[in-house]
């Protein structure tokens, strides 16, 4: 890992993880959006996701290390910036240069972590289970009613309404950050940074969106 | 006007430092900062006290040396301005004024609140220069055509007085903004092409090197830097950088541990 021992390496590969996770979300609201429009097509398009040998063993081993990377070196910048400063200002005024967004990525990051730990608890483990350890039968309509059972709980919906809000913030600086990061800084990067801030708060906005809207409209 | 300063006393290098209360009275708006310190410390030798250690030299905004975190921020309150610049008229009649060392693991306190930047001269060494044959044939600089904006930018770029206020405002103590400035001020003329390989590669080595910390784009540095340098310039290291290791002699990067 030689390469990734220079501070900008790592920057870049920051933003390149995080822009790949991005992407993932969209991707993620695309076919949730359709749990609240067409439960047929949220079943069909899961069904696809959790059968297609690509999506399986291919791009959800990606994904996959596409979180930890991100996590991981996300870890080890913040060890070694925290060392950079070893004693601390008596008064530190961030607040007049910065937004609490940029300066508390750590934060915003581990509820995000700790959500996705709830999220695997309660989706993927079950799913992975049934699939290749149980090997309990396909059922194809499965998954929209499994998604709307989970949202019965208030105190889940809470959880993930407060994981979203953080969500949202990480990205509001994140998104456009990971431009910067990049090299690319220039007269188009304004409005680039309009869309970022809009897509910051749109799909955490989605997310919370469905997971009440389905919580409020539970099947019996 | 009547103040409260809280100081950063400290003997040297080792001994433990503590933030000092001294009650100040007849500042005027008119005053610099500095000369705010130095009515104090006229006051202090008086009282056969030690005075205050701070860096200064031109006073007028220019070299860099003044370097001071006031009230939470580098260079205080004020934007576009060094300590030296800063007028008292920013402050109010009774307010108390917190004054502290720029704090960065690459810049240790040497007394009170002087620090040493000699991590910034290292880096500026790794590769801020140009190499020119000076035997005698040496071509003049102006006679090589540089589009205006190029030359606007490299301008700019070479405001950076090298004070360390991005550091010193930076949660990570990174100092991204300055190795940035100093790579610019090269990067957009034709003299410092040849060398921009190995500049942006050896540079961006020693400031790792010298312990600072890494940016994450806070923007902090931009908001507080005296001259104006901006995150386009860290975006252009950024840019430099990258080609840099893609291109360049499989130096230090690639191979060994940086
Ligand atoms: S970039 Fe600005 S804040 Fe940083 S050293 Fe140069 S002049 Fe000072
Ligand atoms: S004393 Fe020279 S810049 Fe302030």
């Amino acid at each position: 890992m030689a390469i990734l021992s220079s501070s900008i390496a790592r920057k870049v590969a920051m933003a390149l993880s995080g822009l790949f996770l991005v992407f993932f979300l969209a991707q993620h609201f695309t076919i949730n959006i359709t749990s609240v429009i067409d439960p047929d097509t949220f079943n069909s398009w899961s069904e696809f996701m959790g059968t297609n040998g690509v999506v399986q063993f291919i791009l959800q081993p990606i994904l996959i290390f596409g979180v930890v990377f991100h996590f991981v070196m996300g870890f080890v910048l913040e060890i070694r910036n925290r060392n950079s400063r070893k004693i601390k200002y008596k008064s530190f005024k961030w607040n007049t240069n910065s937004t609490w967004a940029s300066q508390n990525m750590l934060i915003s990051g581990a509820v995000i972590l700790a959500f996705l730990g709830l999220h695997f608890y309660d989706f993927w483990v079950p799913e992975i289970t049934n699939k290749y350890i149980n090997v309990v039968p396909d059922d194809p309509t499965h998954y929209y009613t499994e998604l709307v059972h989970k949202f019965e709980s208030p105190v889940r919906i809470g959880l993930y309404c407060l994981a979203f809000i953080l969500l949202a913030l990480h990205l509001w600086h994140g998104f456009s950050s990971s431009f910067q990061s990049l090299g690319w800084n220039n007269k188009y990067s304004k409005g680039l940074r309009g869309f970022t801030k809009f897509y910051a708060i749109f799909i955490p906005l989605g997310f919370i969106f469905i997971a009440l809207y389905l919580h409020f409209n539970q099947i019996h | 006007m009547k103040l409260t300063l809280k100081i950063w006393r400290q003997k040297n290098n080792k001994a433990k430092g503590e933030l000092k209360t001294y009650p100040i009275d007849g500042i005027e708006g008119d005053m610099s900062f500095l000369e705010m310190l130095d009515v104090l410390n006229e006051g202090l030798i008086n009282k056969g006290e030690e005075p205050v250690v701070f860096d200064h030299d031109c006073r007028e905004g220019i070299c860099g040396s003044c370097s001071l975190q006031i009230n939470g921020e580098p260079h205080g309150p004020d934007r576009l301005v060094t300590t030296c610049q800063l007028h008292m008229r920013m402050f109010n009649d009774g307010d108390t004024i917190v004054i502290e060392p720029f704090r960065a693991k690459a810049f240790p306190v040497i007394k009170d609140l002087v620090v040493d930047r000699s991590a910034f001269d290292r880096i500026q060494q790794a590769g801020g220069y140009i190499s020119v044959n000076t035997s005698g044939n040496t071509i003049d600089a102006n006679s090589i055509p540089v589009n205006k904006h190029d030359a606007d930018e490299s301008f700019n770029a070479a405001a950076c007085i090298g004070c360390g206020a991005c550091v010193a405002a930076c949660k990570n103590a990174s100092a991204m903004l300055f190795t940035s400035a100093k790579i610019s001020q090269f990067a957009l003329l034709p003299q410092g092409r040849i060398e921009a390989t190995e500049r942006a590669l050896n540079m961006v080595k020693q400031m790792d090197l010298e312990g600072f910390g890494n940016c994450t784009n806070t923007g902090a540095c931009e908001i507080e830097c005296p001259k104006g340098i901006t995150l386009v310039s860290i975006a252009r290291m950024n840019r430099e950088f990258m080609s840099a290791s893609l291109e360049g002699p499989l130096s230090n990067v690639w191979s060994k541990k940086g």
